[in-house]
């Protein structure tokens, strides 16, 4: 049994390690750049609501059907659909590069709609009394709304990290590399079981340890709690 | 006469457009002097929470024009009217306070707003948790408060940028009797000690009867009265004003007394007989019409209404009597028997 897991690390040890170093990789960047661009996108759904604080009808509904055209496509038809996009992009349909381009663009509407949620979960009350001080619509937003939705907003971050996770799998069907790729070429391909296992079990780890981390995290800086 | 700092003129309010218009004020006019403190009452629903979001244009009026310490609101921009907010704060019946800040931070928001500098923001919220005694608890969070110490925290933060008017809107509803009357005392006192000119909001006439001078009694969007807290009290002139001055239940035209007087307990002692003392003590015997109290930790809270008896001196004995005790005060109500 030992004999085997050693033989199978000296064999495969090191394409699992990059692979692993390129699946944080792809989640982390993606991840970021899918908040600096769902973030924003987020915020303005709830302003721009009618009775928000910058009530805006055409730009909310337009806001809303691009939002949901993106999460209606599932990501490997987007990502195949985009390539063209990616590749005037990056520069590359493949590799790292290429993954982060469909990842960020399936992503960012998801995690717009996840901010939307934490932010109207804001007691309206508080942006009214921000607004009886006379706060500027601005100001509502960066210190109140996203102050006051930390906490939700931060389980929102776990929620769109380990979906991003996801679709780096899906990803690797085309190259991406990553976990994804292993579990498809070593152990869907070339039938190497250890190999699927050892990128299942990796995943599991990965996802269980993003969810601890951000659920224990949301509780902490909560100060309701308290 | 003291200078109008708010001045109401035609306002009216509409909600919605066309056949689904709701008219939520109509046509008020009213004026509130500088350094009083002025209640509006109603029932809920009366228009009272959207008439004192017009003192700060939360809602703008569909037509009227709302004057605030010289100042049409009306015609500022938007970056103007921020401004003038600053100087006609407001706190609420749920407080909204900001959850996630200490209650220091809460107090420095306003002054954040505006651009104070850190160091003056943080020394003048913490002179203000003083004023509103709560300087011990500038490093908690709001979730560890009360609600009485949360109103105290709102009211400080409300008073961070040196209003000259303090709106509030049903402060004291979502607290308990004793949390009420000190609160209702810290406004006093700050109104007293600071001038600010103090709007309150309420359905309960005993909030009215505490701290306002003057009163505006709201009924369906339009002011059924309004006047001095004491003309009111003594001789209410609408059905509405009857409903919210006497104890539920008693329709005044009927009643069997010449005289009758209206009595209001202020929080006193409710072991003290007052109805038995006064026959054992002056051998006075008067009767009960009515009576809407509560006894809350030992004190009475609420209205009476006394028939008195029909002997002049005997009547005028039971008066004299019943002012001389403390937390009770007393009205003679006019009525044609």
């Amino acid at each position: 049994m030992l004999d085997t897991i050693s033989g199978f690390f000296a064999e495969y040890g090191q394409i699992l390690g990059q692979g692993t170093v390129d699946t944080l990789i792809m989640t982390v960047v993606s991840t970021i750049l899918a908040y600096v661009i769902g973030l924003p996108l987020g915020v303005l759904l709830v302003i721009t609501q009618p009775h928000g604080i910058w009530p805006h009808k055409w730009l909310n509904r337009a806001l809303g059907w691009i939002i949901n055209v993106g999460r209606s496509l599932p990501f490997i038809i987007l990502m195949l659909a985009i390539m063209d996009f990616t590749k005037l992009l990056v520069g590359t349909k493949v590799g790292i590069r290429g993954a982060v381009v469909p990842l960020v663009v399936s992503a960012a509407p998801f995690i717009a709609r996840l901010v939307e949620t934490s932010l109207s979960e804001v007691d309206a009350g508080v942006v009214e009394a921000a607004q009886s001080m006379g706060a500027s619509t601005f100001q509502i937003v960066w210190k109140v709304y996203l102050p006051e939705a930390r906490p939700s907003l931060t389980l929102g971050g776990s929620i769109s990290i380990i979906t991003i996770l996801a679709y780096t799998a899906i990803a690797g069907c085309v190259g991406a590399g990553g976990l994804g790729d292993l579990a498809i070429r070593y152990g869907y391909q070339r039938k190497v079981p250890s190999m699927m296992l050892a990128t299942v079990v990796l995943i599991v780890i990965f996802v269980q340890i993003i969810q601890s981390v951000f659920s224990w995290l949301s509780k902490a800086i909560d100060k309701r709690l308290k | 006469m003291a200078q109008p700092i708010i001045e109401i003129r035609h306002l009216t309010k509409t909600f919605g457009t066309g056949d689904t218009a709701v008219t939520a004020l109509e046509d008020i006019n009213l004026e509130v002097r500088a350094g009083e403190i002025f209640g509006i009452i109603g029932l809920s629903g009366a228009g009272k929470s959207t008439l004192v979001r017009c003192m700060n244009l939360l809602e703008r009026p569909t037509s009227g024009s709302v004057v605030v310490d010289g100042q049409e609101l009306t015609a500022l921009t938007e970056a103007q009217l921020r401004k003038a907010r600053r100087s006609i704060t407001m706190i609420f019946q749920g407080f909204h306070l900001l959850m996630q800040r200490t209650v220091l931070h809460n107090v420095c928001f306003p002054m954040e707003l505006s651009g104070v500098p850190k160091a003056r923001q943080r020394q003048r919220a913490l002179e203000l948790l003083e004023l509103v005694g709560l300087a011990d608890k500038a490093e908690a969070y709001p979730a560890q408060l009360s609600g009485g110490q949360k109103q105290r925290v709102a009211i400080a933060r409300a008073l961070a940028t040196d209003p000259k008017v303090l709106l509030c809107d049903e402060a004291t509803s979502a607290l308990d009797p004793n949390t009420t009357a000190s609160i209702l005392e810290l406004l006093k006192d700050l109104n007293r000690k600071l001038g600010v000119t103090v709007v309150v909001i309420t359905h309960q006439m005993s909030v009215i009867e505490e701290i306002c001078s003057r009163v505006a009694i709201l009924d369906g969007g339009v002011i059924a009265e309004q006047g001095e807290v004491e003309d009111i009290f003594s001789n209410p002139r609408t059905e509405i004003g009857r409903q919210l001055v006497y104890p539920s239940c008693v329709r005044i035209a009927q009643l069997p007394a010449s005289r009758v007087i209206r009595l209001a307990f202020n929080g006193g002692s409710s072991y003290e007989p007052l109805i038995a003392s006064l026959a054992i003590d002056c051998g006075v015997k008067v009767n009960i019409l009515g009576a809407d109290t509560r006894n809350m930790d030992g004190r009475a809270f609420g209205t009476m209404l006394l028939g008195l008896p029909q002997d002049p001196g005997e009547a005028a004995k039971a008066l004299e009597y019943i002012r001389c005790q403390p937390n009770i005060t007393v009205e003679e109500v006019e009525h044609h028997a």
